[in-house]
């Protein structure tokens, strides 16, 4: 088994967090994980991109090939398109519908929306709506892991336990708003 | 965050704990931040090693000289161009008879995902005659550094290790090996091999060059310069190119001969043998061409080498599994066909809410009054600041730079020259520039935007509080008068303009010091006091 994802979003969208996610998931499988994360400038606003590789064999090297993605996983639309070359041509793309503009030229949503929809396999989710329903705004990136659920090769208890884990620090309430985000991206 | 992995530059860090360091020194630049940063939360964890940042590299290089000379280890870490700022110490640290093991631990930065230029630093590593370490996983940066320390103390000579942004930045688990303890501290027995006077230093230079035979034949037996037989192709990779070789090879019709090259000097006589068997050379080479330059003063006979040189592999930029294809004999992987939208760029931008933003606000609104003028500018956050929709910054070079640059420009006639520097740079390469500016009585008008951290690299400490900064920049010569602090708040703009006009007709040296917090800094102390 090998599966390689790219996740993308802006500086700040939880991107890192996402990857942690499914990272730390797919250890508590047994798979191996390499993934690479973007640091420094681009963080600040910038376009944000990150390699994550799942496999149980060794894996070479921390960058998805073009063309080998089975999944990208975008926080917002605009994003979500920039990476299509690495996409397998039987590829999966989930992404959230809300636009970040941040740009002078940020394109109409609309023309975005029906690029993605062109594509063989892909969801546009309102992850920001799913969020408000978690009473939680920040979550709009675990509703994204949520309803990549049923895509990853990954048990929904893993998910679970890795958000568990990743929000053990941060108390009780915040761990039940991320499950709950994840339960409503998951059937959505 | 993440516990079950590690980045490369956290697998580094561990790596250094677990030789034994006693001491690690540093100053942040992205990609080699998380080094520190991590051995920090060890050192609060369990009380060490000593972890700290410094002024600046050169003065991080020079500390850890300190702790070498007293016998324990130590590591360095810092950017590929803040190995620009430690040079002088560097390149004359490997004439020492360096007693406790030294590691450099640098980042290169292919691609300039968030630098000013590509410097290969295998080239320092050649240039000032030390061996270098380069990993290609996270489980190697983890293991070279015990065998790194070892070899710095076996020859008594520094050791570079060499990543680069994809390998810091990159997490995967890592196994680790039991700890060695910490060197107890022991003075240099001969300090004649620490003073570099010129009739002791060429002793030393004669040293060194034996030692370097024996950096030498190490390339030649370590297992980390591993040749394989293959085909009548000869491949040799370095750095990460290994990886993309690897993700490309079961496509490939034949295996190829393979030298993978992890430690340097690299091995010559592999290299020849590696030769002798085959028709043609192929190079991937993670950064500059440096193995590719010099394999024609190796390789006398008549054989192809096809490599970055040749325009067989891109020069600019990082390698990646699908930029090696063509020179592995592999046509393009298959991708999605569907018609592409065009899509605009998204750049990285100051923060809402960054106090750089108020602050260029001003700035730009009296340069805009004014004929002529000129605002240097210089490495941080702020220089974010040059690109739209501010567009203030006009230069932006190297640490200090600004300061430096607008004395030249203001002495050779230039009007109402402007130079915007961090706290945090001003303190790391500033301070000197400001000095010839006083003593020159230059007409510039230096801003420092004083934000509390170093926003760039995510937070780290300034090395002096806000409130040193007037008392350092008076005690150097700056007139009290034209010393002025003001808040960049946007309830202070005509304030604040009406304070840069008057430093602007000055004909004199003024320091503005514009102090508000870094935004992101400040969510990171509430986290921090929770
Ligand atoms: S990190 Fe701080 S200094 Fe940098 S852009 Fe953001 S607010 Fe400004």
């Amino acid at each position: 088994m090998k599966y390689d994802i790219i996740l993308c979003g802006v500086g700040g969208q939880g991107v890192l967090s996402v990857a942690a996610a499914i990272a730390t998931a797919s250890s508590i499988e047994g798979l191996k994980v390499r993934q690479s994360e973007v640091h420094g400038m681009a963080q600040r606003g910038g376009a944000v991109l990150s390699h994550l590789r799942i496999s149980d064999a060794e894996i070479p090297g921390d960058l998805v090939p073009k063309g080998s993605a089975d999944l990208i996983l975008s926080m917002e639309p605009l994003e979500s398109l920039r990476y299509l070359d690495y996409l397998k041509p039987n590829g999966s793309l989930i992404t959230g519908g809300d636009p970040y503009d941040n740009i002078p030229n940020y394109p109409e949503i609309e023309g975005l929306h029906e690029s993605i929809d062109r594509l063989p396999k892909s969801r546009i989710i309102p992850a920001k709506e799913l969020a408000r329903q978690a009473k939680n705004p920040k979550a709009s990136n675990m509703v994204l892991v949520g309803a990549a659920s049923s895509t990853l090769p990954l048990k929904m208890e893993s998910l679970k336990k890795a958000i568990e884990l990743l929000f053990q620090r941060k108390g009780k309430e915040i761990i039940e708003k991320n499950l709950h985000a994840l339960d409503l991206g998951a059937n959505s | 965050m993440n516990n079950l992995a590690l980045l490369g530059d956290e697998a580094l860090a561990l790596g250094a704990v677990d030789a034994g360091i006693s001491a690690a020194y540093g100053y942040p630049g992205t990609p080699s931040t998380e080094i520190m940063e991590y051995l920090q939360r060890i050192e609060q964890q369990k009380g060490k090693p000593l972890a700290r940042w410094s002024a600046n590299e050169k003065a991080a290089y020079e500390e850890a000289l300190g702790t070498s000379v007293f016998g324990k280890r130590v590591l360095v870490t810092m950017k590929h161009v803040g190995l620009n700022v430690a040079a002088d110490a560097f390149v004359n640290s490997s004439l020492l008879d360096i007693q406790g093991g030294l590691v450099l631990a640098i980042a290169d930065d292919p691609g300039m995902h968030s630098s000013q230029n590509e410097q290969d630093s295998r080239f320092y590593s050649e240039f000032a005659h030390v061996p270098c370490f380069e990993p290609t996983s996270q489980q190697e940066a983890y293991d070279m550094m015990a065998q790194a320390f070892d070899l710095s103390e076996e020859l008594h000579v520094p050791v570079m290790v060499r990543l680069v942004t994809r390998l810091s930045h990159s997490r995967a688990a890592i196994e680790v090996k039991p700890a060695r303890t910490e060197n107890p501290g022991k003075k240099a027995p001969d300090m004649k091999q620490w003073m570099l006077l010129p009739a002791m230093a060429r002793k030393q230079w004669h040293q060194l060059l034996q030692k370097e035979k024996k950096m030498a034949a190490y390339g030649e037996t370590t297992p980390w310069n591993p040749l394989t037989r293959g085909s009548r192709t000869g491949l040799i990779t370095t750095g990460l190119g290994l990886n993309y070789y690897k993700e490309n090879m079961a496509e490939m019709e034949e295996i190829p001969s393979h030298l993978h090259i992890g430690y340097y000097p690299f091995p010559e006589n592999k290299i020849r043998e590696l030769a002798s068997n085959c028709d043609e050379i192929l190079l991937l080479e993670e950064g500059d061409a440096f193995v590719e330059k010099r394999l024609r003063a190796i390789l006398t006979q008549n054989i192809t080498i096809k490599g970055k040189l040749s325009g067989d592999l891109p020069r600019e930029g990082e390698l990646n599994p699908d930029n090696v294809r063509g020179i592995l004999g592999l046509a393009p992987r298959e991708t999605l066909s569907v018609e592409k939208m065009e899509l605009p760029g998204r750049p990285p931008q100051l923060c809402k809410g960054c106090p750089h933003t108020d602050t260029y606000l001003f700035i730009k609104e009296v340069v805009a009054e004014r004929k002529e003028s000129l605002v240097t500018s210089d490495i941080g956050c702020y220089a974010l600041g040059a690109l739209p929709p501010l567009m203030v910054p006009e230069t932006i070079v190297c640490m200090g730079a600004s300061i430096t640059m607008a004395k030249g420009a203001a002495e050779a006639g230039m009007e109402n020259v402007m130079a915007v520097i961090g706290d945090s740079t001003f303190l790391h390469s500033g301070l000197t520039g400001l000095v010839d500016c006083v003593s020159d009585n230059a007409p510039v008008t230096i801003i420092i935007v004083d934000n509390s951290t170093v926003g760039m690299t995510g937070g780290q400490e300034t090395r002096l509080e806000s409130h040193r900064f007037p008392p350092v920049v008076e005690g150097l010569g700056v007139l009290k008068e034209h010393i002025r602090l003001l808040n960049p708040l946007s309830k202070y703009h005509e304030e604040n303009k009406k304070v840069l006009r008057e430093e602007l007709d000055f004909q004199g040296v003024s320091v503005i010091i514009a102090v508000r917090e870094c935004i992101e800094w400040l969510r990171k102390q509430k986290k921090g006091a929770k």
